[in-house]
């Protein structure tokens, strides 16, 4: 199942697929022109809109590929890397580089192809970016505040418009399709003004590629997206020595410290019934139920967790927390852990040391200290980014 | 060599995207520069001044102390991408010395505002995060609500100026 991870198979390999991953980007860009500020300055005259049809058409075929395959259970959609949306500082960035873009008439990626061949406005274009990009980083503490605001660290358009990805899928698709329309009848307008209007495209392969495209987003909203635990079966075999060796398991003692460490931000979910909840509880938990951990709002919350998030699932034994570890673990959510042993032993790790008035609920991280050093195995290791990581950073 | 045509605006994108398609399923990222370009400029301050690097923040978290700025995915692609272009261009009998250039501006004035532009981009997106590749591309293709609107913004910010500067390409 993909994606498969060419980062954990040694440099040499990983940096060949990059290379050859931008070769590739290299020379797409090039056939499409983009080496040519003619050519996509245009755009902004209306004069060519081949910007616009090259980059949707390759932003459609990408996501229809990516879902498509999602939907049919060959890729894990979860573990690909998302843009975090900085909302304000995105537009005001976007609008800088709009000027940037028809002023110079290239973006980072196309006056890297132009200087590679040859064309010394690329190259120089190229030389400003780089000025461009350190004026930013003497000037970003000025704005920090602005900079990391209106943040969200994985918000899918879906998220946004309270959709479901299928029907995400298909508005992309229409919206594309409607871009390209009016594209193909702003040239031939901009070509021959005198010809009369006509609502038709008379390119058969236009229209059996249209008619391709919209029948594929219609796949995937008909397919919907795999349930966690069809996706369990497809990727659980990745997961599963987790729990097998017993990695994501943590000591209640553990459990107290991470409760205690002011730079972690800890979640802890507690899967047992209502009436058992209400009995006795962590201090630190909140209730779900198993259903719960489906629920696309629940799980999106999870997500938003900062790099030092830690969740942590607590029920009477373990039986309980792996079932939910499982189907959380598939949904994405990182740093994803399981008390040990669960509640029912939790008391008697404490009331050795602690006597009957310890409050069981919250033990204090001074209790630790009664406790030889290694009473336990730390376990939790943070995961600050996933997998990728993206490469604008 | 005579110079050929460029390749239909939507064969190109249904390529780009299957590469795009390629990059995530290998790497679980899309594409990206401007990472790349970031980089560059840390490597050639940090020749200059590497107790400047050191010293600030943003700097810092690429280049500083024994971190080997250069030593990142990022760059290599970028390498790809102009080995990629410079062979393309060579087979397509583009690769030629030149200067792109709207038929009223002086070279001169074309060759400032293109740096001028690139610092404009450079600095752009470095405060969006990324660039047309790294945020509108990839980030659209995965559906990301911040990438669709900065795609947006980028487009909106170019037609609006585009009248402003029209004798530099009509």
């Amino acid at each position: 199942m993909l994606p498969f991870d060419v980062t954990t198979h040694g440099k040499l390999l990983s940096y060949l697929t990059f290379l050859a991953i931008g070769i590739s980007f290299g020379t797409v860009l090039e056939l499409a022109g983009f080496g040519d500020a003619r050519k996509l300055a245009a755009q902004f005259y209306l004069k060519d809109m081949t910007v616009l049809k090259t980059m949707f058409t390759g932003i459609l075929t990408a996501c229809l590929l990516i879902f498509l395959s999602g939907s049919l259970g060959y890729l894990d959609f979860s573990q690909l890397f998302v843009n975090q949306t900085y909302l304000w500082p995105g537009i005001v960035g976007g609008l800088v580089m709009g000027v940037g873009f028809v002023v110079g008439g290239y973006c980072p990626g196309t006056s890297v192809v132009s200087a590679a061949s040859l064309k010394l406005d690329g190259l120089l274009f190229f030389v400003g970016t780089v000025l461009g990009a350190g004026l930013f980083g003497e000037t970003v503490s000025s704005f920090s505040g602005f900079w990391n605001s209106s943040y969200t660290e994985r918000l899918l358009l879906s998220d946004w418009f309270g959709w479901s990805i299928g029907t995400t899928v298909v508005a992309v698709t229409v919206l594309a399709l409607g871009f390209f329309y009016a594209a193909e009848k702003i040239e031939a307008r901009m070509r021959d003004p005198e010809k009369r209007w006509s609502w038709k495209i008379s390119s058969r392969p236009y229209v059996a590629a249209a008619a391709t495209a919209l029948v594929a987003s219609l796949v995937v909203l008909g397919l919907g997206q795999p349930t966690p635990e069809k996706k369990w079966d497809k990727v659980g075999a990745q997961y599963a020595p987790l729990l097998e060796n017993r990695e994501v398991f943590i000591h209640p003692l553990e459990y107290v410290k991470t409760w205690n460490d002011a730079a972690i931000k800890l979640v802890t979910l507690d899967l047992r019934s209502k009436q058992d909840y209400e009995a006795f509880h962590l201090d630190s938990a909140r209730s779900v139920s198993f259903e719960k951990l489906a629920d696309k709002d629940f799980v999106f919350e999870l997500d938003q967790l900062p790099p030092q998030g830690v969740v942590v699932l607590v029920s009477d034994d373990e039986q309980e927390a792996v079932r939910a570890w499982r189907r959380l673990k598939v949904q994405g959510v990182m740093n994803l852990y399981i008390l040990e042993n669960g509640l029912k032993e939790w008391k008697d790790v404490f009331a050795t040391v602690g006597g009957p008035h310890l409050d069981f609920a919250r033990p204090p991280a001074k209790i630790l200290e009664a406790f030889p050093k290694d009473a336990f195995k730390t376990k939790i290791k943070l995961k600050t980014a996933r997998k990728g990581g993206g490469l604008c950073g | 060599m005579k110079t050929k045509q460029y390749v239909n605006p939507y064969l190109a994108g249904v390529l780009l995207g299957v590469v795009l398609f390629v990059a995530f399923a290998l790497t679980h990222s899309g594409l990206g520069a401007s990472g790349a370009v970031s980089r560059i400029q840390v490597a050639v301050t940090s020749q200059v001044a590497q107790s400047y690097v050191d010293r600030t923040g943003y700097f810092a978290a690429m280049g500083g102390g024994d971190r080997h700025v250069l030593d990142h995915s990022s760059v290599i692609m970028l390498l790809g991408t102009f080995a990629g272009g410079m062979m393309s261009a060579y087979r397509n009998g583009r690769l030629k010395f030149e200067i792109f250039k709207g038929p009223r501006v002086a070279t001169r004035t074309r060759l400032l505002l293109a740096v001028v532009g690139g610092v404009l981009m450079g600095y752009g997106a470095r405060f969006a995060r990324g660039c047309t590749s790294g945020q509108a591309l990839s980030g659209g293709a995965v559906l990301s609500a911040g990438s669709w609107v900065f795609m947006f913004a980028v487009f909106g910010g170019a037609y609006m100026f585009a009248y402003f500067v029209r004798r530099l390409w009509n």
